[in-house]
């Protein structure tokens, strides 16, 4: 969205409530769907192809991302015709690297910013760490909301500070982190959630993967359905990441049934909808080995990168 | 990058192996299974596929005779005489036979009803097992249920089961009667008697002493002659009003206690401070549950004005998403109607709606070619004037109304011969209890609907019967107080 900064509106937060026990229930049924045969590879295949591989470590190196690099493009070699990941996600003192590594690739760089993770600082320290992230190359950007202003009840302060960022992305894509697992309550996701999109997300995504819960079903839910509902307001359609505690592939297929089922088919892309993950990709190779092969193999046999 | 396929979940059928359905089933009476006097036996189909699964013994006068008398010996020789810890082992080791043959259970409600396998597998059957072990419970521990008083047996219980749970209405009514010390002869619903036989086949393997629990098939005949037996002290109905009707003049000047859960016209009602998208679960849960074959179906769905519109395109958009088919298959929402009539009752009174000007909207899947299927609907614009919100349809057919005020939604919700269940959905705990309160049901679930335990009590008001079901209650209709 180019131009003008959209400005708070406090009428947004006149949604309706959430029901835990509720959505709890009805995360357990998508849980119930059989993915089997045909509609499993389909499913599994989408699933690598949504996948933000991520390193976000102290001690990540530019050889330990060059190598992450080299695992997105090249996921498993030995059987044909699979997908790449959509993204890989690093710090931005890493984005040179990664996107180096990634030239001539489909494969996007994604950098967190915003004094990722906690988000304890300055407007003015997190739009530059933005620019920063951008200059160098990111084509998105996750930033991170601020919890304390949040609960502290100051919700506009909140939105301006994601207006403002993603006015610093310029073309970069913004995934709006709302560390869900310091949140509290449902009822709280599904205000943050419907803050940042009303701020301009593309992205609302759940977790740094710092804190725990991390992605829970319950929680995507909620933000699915506030996706659902700025849709049927505006048309508009709004990704969505859960990241963080997601690491096999049968969980990820649950995920891809809520999303199919809540949003409807035109979310299964990786436009928007992404798995932020580390180990995920490779157990979803070892289920495609063993569609394929008929066995499964051993863990030896899938890189670590 | 080419343009992907639609991702559709394909086919997942469970093995209809587990169901070993025999070819043949008799009468389970005296603790042996024997022919019919009548030599006559009918048949039983899959709604699903119109294939005949079975055929099964119908009971005429002379072996309803011989039921209760075993019935009768059972409860002098052996029922009465034993402790009633001893009783309650006897309903846990059924409880735990059960729990050990819940595939196969689940497979033949499933095939023999037209229920979704996610549900019989999910709810029916496990809800049915909890019944027995929570009555188990009670065997010895009556003095404490009704303090200060001795409870007693009745003597002979008959039982009658519909055909929407009939595993689990046959563990509803079952359970309670034994714990209490009586003994029991059940008929199930003609179109739907397999999982009670194979009960019948748990209830041997338990090593339940002979006529304790005795097992009649047959058509409403069959039900009637039973209702009809001067030897009987107890009988309980799960059915039709209209039968119930029926039964409890034939019962007038007996000494018979009498239960009667019957039909339903369910409020479920939305105030515009509801959690929106759970309450559009509840009510999706609520009607097309058990493909609306409940009893207690949120078939009246109330919402207020304020929200109407979107309320009513979230439903829509999410009864999209509901899958009919196979009831065999596990990803199946919604499965077969359980028998071409009901089928027709459905389909005239989706035309009754039409012709009262109401809106029909249903989904648009396909249906199976063979079988009976429905695909589910709504009706909007519903009056209360318009027959199809009066009277009970007992399919996935929803009918809408709005509302303005809570005393305006009480009054229309208590305005209907029924009073079997009723749903709320608010924010605000003391509307929850103001209405709540108010309305005449026997059920009312907050901000959740269709939720079922086995220590809850479970019955109606007005012309949705009387007596409570499940819960301490639900030992009260089988005990004489002194």
């Amino acid at each position: 969205m180019a131009g003008k900064k959209p400005a708070f509106n406090i009428q947004i937060l006149n949604h309706s409530t959430v029901e835990q026990t509720g959505v709890e229930e009805r995360a357990i049924r998508f849980t119930k769907r059989s993915i089997k045969g045909a509609s499993k590879m389909q499913g599994l295949h989408m699933v690598l192809s949504m996948i933000d591989l991520t390193t976000l470590e102290g001690k990540d190196t530019p050889g330990k991302v060059n190598q992450l690099c080299i695992k997105a493009r090249h996921l498993h070699d030995h059987i044909p015709g699979l997908p790449s990941v959509a993204a890989i996600c690093v710090y931005p003192s890493m984005v040179s690297v990664a996107k180096k590594a990634l030239q001539g690739s489909t494969i996007k760089v994604a950098s967190v910013a915003t004094a990722f993770p906690s988000g304890q600082s300055s407007l003015r320290i997190k739009l530059a760490d933005t620019r920063f992230a951008v200059e160098e190359g990111a084509d998105e950007v996750d930033m991170v909301i601020s919890r304390g202003k949040f609960h502290a009840g100051e919700y506009a302060y909140v939105f301006d500070e994601i207006a403002a960022v993603k006015e610093a992305c310029g073309k970069a894509r913004l995934k709006v982190i709302l560390e869900t697992g310091e949140l509290g309550t449902l009822d709280q996701v599904k205000k943050a959630s419907t803050i940042a999109i009303a701020a301009g997300a593309d992205f609302i995504k759940t977790s740094t993967g710092k804190i725990q819960p991390a992605a829970t079903m319950p929680v995507t839910l909620v933000m699915l359905e506030t996706i659902r509902d700025h849709f049927y307001k505006t048309g508009k359609k709004v990704g969505m990441k859960p990241a963080g505690g997601i690491s096999k592939s049968k969980l990820a297929l649950h995920y891809l049934v809520m999303v199919k089922e809540t949003l409807g088919d035109a979310w299964l892309d990786k436009q928007l909808f992404r798995f932020g993950a580390s180990s995920l990709a490779n157990d979803v190779l070892m289920q495609v080995a063993k569609e394929t092969l008929g066995h499964y193999q051993s863990p030896n046999y899938f890189s670590i990168d | 990058m080419a343009k992907k396929k639609k991702w559709d979940y394909s086919p997942a059928p469970e093995s209809k192996q587990p169901a070993a359905i025999s070819r043949r089933y008799e009468l389970f009476i005296n603790g042996k299974w024997q022919q019919p006097t009548s030599g006559s036996y009918f048949s039983s189909i899959n709604p699903a596929t119109e294939e005949k699964l079975s055929e099964i013994a119908a009971a005429n006068e002379a072996d309803v005779n011989k039921a209760v008398q075993s019935a009768r010996l059972a409860y002098e020789k052996y029922w009465k005489k034993i402790t009633p810890a001893e009783r309650g082992k006897y309903i846990f080791r059924i409880a735990r036979i059960m729990q050990e043959r819940a595939r196969e259970l689940a497979v033949t409600e499933t095939m023999d009803g037209g229920k979704p396998i996610r549900e019989s597998r999910d709810f029916d059957i496990p809800t049915a097992a909890n019944h027995f072990f929570y009555y188990a419970g009670w065997a010895d521990k009556l003095d404490f249920a009704f303090p200060n008083k001795k409870a007693s047996a009745l003597g002979v219980a008959g039982q009658i089961t519909p055909w929407n749970f009939p595993l689990l209405m046959a563990a509803w009514k079952i359970a309670p009667a034994l714990a209490t010390g009586n003994t029991v002869v059940l008929k199930p619903a003609e179109t739907t008697s397999l999982t009670t036989l194979k009960l019948a086949e748990i209830i041997q393997e338990a090593d339940l002493p002979p006529g304790v629990v005795n097992i009649i098939t047959g058509a409403g005949q069959t039900g009637a002659l039973l209702t009809k037996h001067m030897d009987i002290n107890k009988i309980a109905f799960t059915g039709s009003t209209e039968v119930g009707k029926i039964i409890q003049r034939t019962l007038a000047g007996s000494q018979k206690k009498l239960t009667l859960e019957l039909g339903g016209k369910g409020a479920n009602i939305i105030f515009e401070d509801a959690p929106i998208d759970q309450a559009v679960e509840g009510v999706i849960n609520g009607i097309f549950f058990n493909q609306g074959h409940v009893c207690c179906a949120g078939s009246r769905l109330y919402v207020q004005e304020s929200i109407a519109k979107i309320f009513i395109k979230k439903l829509k958009d999410r009864i999209g998403t509901l899958l009919v088919g196979d009831p065999l298959d596990k990803n199946t929402d919604i499965g077969a109607i359980n028998s071409a009539q009901q089928l027709k009752t459905i389909q005239s009174y989706i035309k009754i709606g039409k012709a009262e000007g109401a809106s029909f909207y249903e989904s648009d899947c396909a249906l199976p070619k063979k079988g009976y299927f429905c695909r589910p609907s709504l009706f909007t614009n519903v009056a209360q004037s318009n027959r199809i919100a009066q009277e009970e349809i007992f399919g996935p057919v929803l009918c809408i109304l709005t509302f303005r005020t809570d005393d305006e939604v009480i009054e229309k919700a208590n305005n209907s011969p029924y009073g079997l269940s009723a749903g709320v959905w608010t924010d605000k705990g003391s509307r929850i209890f103001n209405i709540s309160k108010r309305i005449r049901a026997g059920v009312i679930w907050a901000n959740s609907y269709n939720l079922f335990d086995p220590t809850s009590p479970f019955g109606g008001y007005k012309e949705s019967g009387f007596g409570r079901e499940g819960g301490l209650q639900g030992l009260q209709p089988y005990v004489q107080l002194s």
